[in-house]
């Protein structure tokens, strides 16, 4: 399993994307490796909701291009092959977790056992006749990965998927994620959490719009001489506003905890 | 057009729709009850020398008005609700086609329609005692059509709304002026030239004057027919209309 002879998953080049008037991704490059996990961390505001809402073809890129398994983000043929999940839950509130998990099962075309197993591995078996919108937060979060996970997809997308959930449900989460990427898939997870970098093999560091970093976590604590992730990310943080603005060196960042 | 994707959103819809016992209600109740008010308001007058009561006139034409009136609202805040609830994004990230969205919407509630103009075609005959010269059975196809009219009017204005609030603003905007112009209270040969070269370009001016053709033709006339075809041209037009502004990719 080399990685690096395999073509990557995911293909970024000068992509920009401007929102009204706003510079939301500010031409950046990258290839995300198939077959791992690869953290986007940054702080909220950054553009990770937006790059991943470009790479399944939601969002309308200004310049440069995005590509998914050598195709055009968006692509007809891409559709069955990404799961994404988005930040807040997008389940039908007044439908059951079987029959949300049940409708998507019907759109990707696939059968129907599969419905009860993906319910089953995001442990909602004893929830799902219950009304989606009586479940609580995480559990609802739960449901929309299951929605995702249903079709069996190649990338899965997945936008601060454990937000708000409790420790132990976060390391389960972790554990599946890690357990997908063994059996050769693709996944891209945002966080703003520096402690669940540690789960990634890749790390892509964002703010404003642009790319910090993009390598291991051990790769990138190597190069900034940092113990640790939250650290080494404030000292990338300094060196690029130190070239940017001198008089200024000691910009705190919003929110990376 | 995928069958089985067509099949599972409109089922999945009607399931919604199910759950709320009000919009079951305001779906297949309100018409009917509303048809009978309206009955009991003209109860007292006196049938013309043409034998017919006022109700017989006046009772027929809001069976053309009230199922679009009803149609349009529900469908307008369901549609809103999932452009705004982030499940439009993820349906546009399967390998559903905006047509195969707008087509599960449509057939969903247009079956809620035919449900909807059955009740309130039986009520208005058998209960109210309408009297028409024409079959009671065109009278309900006049109903489920504009049932479907109120369902893609609804559909493409919810476009223009940029909440479930704004979406209910547009019921009285797009429905009171067409019921106007439409001929209910005084024939539009009576009106300006200029409000009637605007009801001709209104869709419920077609709902009425085929509703007019069933009540005083004991026979399917031909212009009853165009009438329709014309109603059926604003549903696709509106359907096609809702599949321009729905959007893949958003700025």
């Amino acid at each position: 399993m080399s990685i690096a002879s395999a073509p990557p998953a995911i293909r970024i080049d000068d992509l920009r994307i401007d929102r009204g008037s706003h510079t939301v991704i500010d031409t950046i490059s990258l290839s995300v490796p198939s077959g791992i996990i690869t953290g986007l961390l940054g702080p909220s505001g950054c553009g990770k909701t937006t790059l991943m809402r470009a790479l399944v073809g939601a969002q309308q890129i200004t310049a440069g291009s995005a590509a998914v398994f050598e195709q055009p983000a968006g692509a007809r043929s891409l559709r069955r092959r990404i799961g994404y999940v988005t930040q807040s839950p997008s389940i039908y509130p007044d439908l059951t977790t079987a029959e949300n998990v049940g409708y998507f099962a019907r759109l990707y075309g696939v059968r129907k056992d599969r419905v009860r197993e993906v319910i089953d591995a995001v442990g909602l078996t004893s929830k799902k006749s219950e009304l989606a919108g009586n479940l609580s937060g995480g559990q609802q979060g739960r449901v929309s990965l299951a929605c995702a996970l249903v079709c069996d997809p190649d990338l899965l997308i997945l936008d601060e998927p454990t937000v708000g959930l409790d420790p132990v449900l976060r390391a389960e989460l972790w554990e599946q994620f890690g357990a997908l990427a063994r059996r050769g898939k693709t996944l891209l997870i945002s966080s703003h959490a520096m402690d669940e970098a540690r789960h990634c093999a890749e790390l892509i560091l964002m703010r404003d719009g642009a790319i910090l970093a993009h390598a291991a976590p051990a790769d990138i604590m190597r190069r900034t001489g940092c113990g640790d992730l939250e650290s080494a990310f404030l000292s990338l943080i300094r060196d690029s506003t130190d070239d940017l603005s001198p008089l200024r060196p000691h910009v705190i960042p919003e929110a990376v905890s | 057009m995928n069958p089985s994707i067509l099949a599972a959103t409109t089922a999945r819809i009607l399931t919604q729709v199910r759950r709320d016992r009000r919009t079951v209600f305001m779906i297949l109740v309100v018409p009917a009850l509303l048809t009978v008010l309206f009955y009991f308001t003209l109860s007292l007058q006196h049938a013309g020398p043409d034998g017919r009561t006022p109700f017989d006139r006046l009772g027929i034409l809001q069976l053309g008005v009230l199922p679009c009136a009803v149609m349009f609202p529900i469908t307008a805040i369901t549609m809103r609700r999932e452009r705004s609830n982030g499940t439009l994004d993820r349906l546009f990230a399967t390998p559903m086609t905006k047509l195969e969205l707008l087509a599960g919407y449509g057939s969903a509630f247009s079956l809620a329609a035919v449900a909807q103009a059955v009740i309130v075609t039986l009520v208005a005959f058998r209960v109210t005692d309408l009297h028409t010269s024409g079959s009671a059975v065109l009278v309900a196809m006049v109903c489920v059509l504009n049932a479907i009219l109120g369902v893609s009017l609804g559909l493409f204005f919810s476009a223009f709304a940029q909440t479930e609030f704004q979406a209910v603003q547009f019921a009285p905007i797009v429905l009171v002026p067409q019921l106007f112009m439409a001929g209910v209270f005084i024939p539009r040969e009576q009106m300006p030239g200029w409000v009637q070269s605007i009801s001709d370009a209104l869709p419920l001016t077609y709902a009425v004057e085929a509703l007019k053709q069933i009540s005083t033709h004991t026979d399917a006339t031909p212009r009853m027919w165009r009438d329709m075809a014309l109603i059926g041209v604003f549903i696709v037009a509106a359907l096609l209309g809702g599949a321009a502004t729905l959007r893949r990719k958003t700025p």
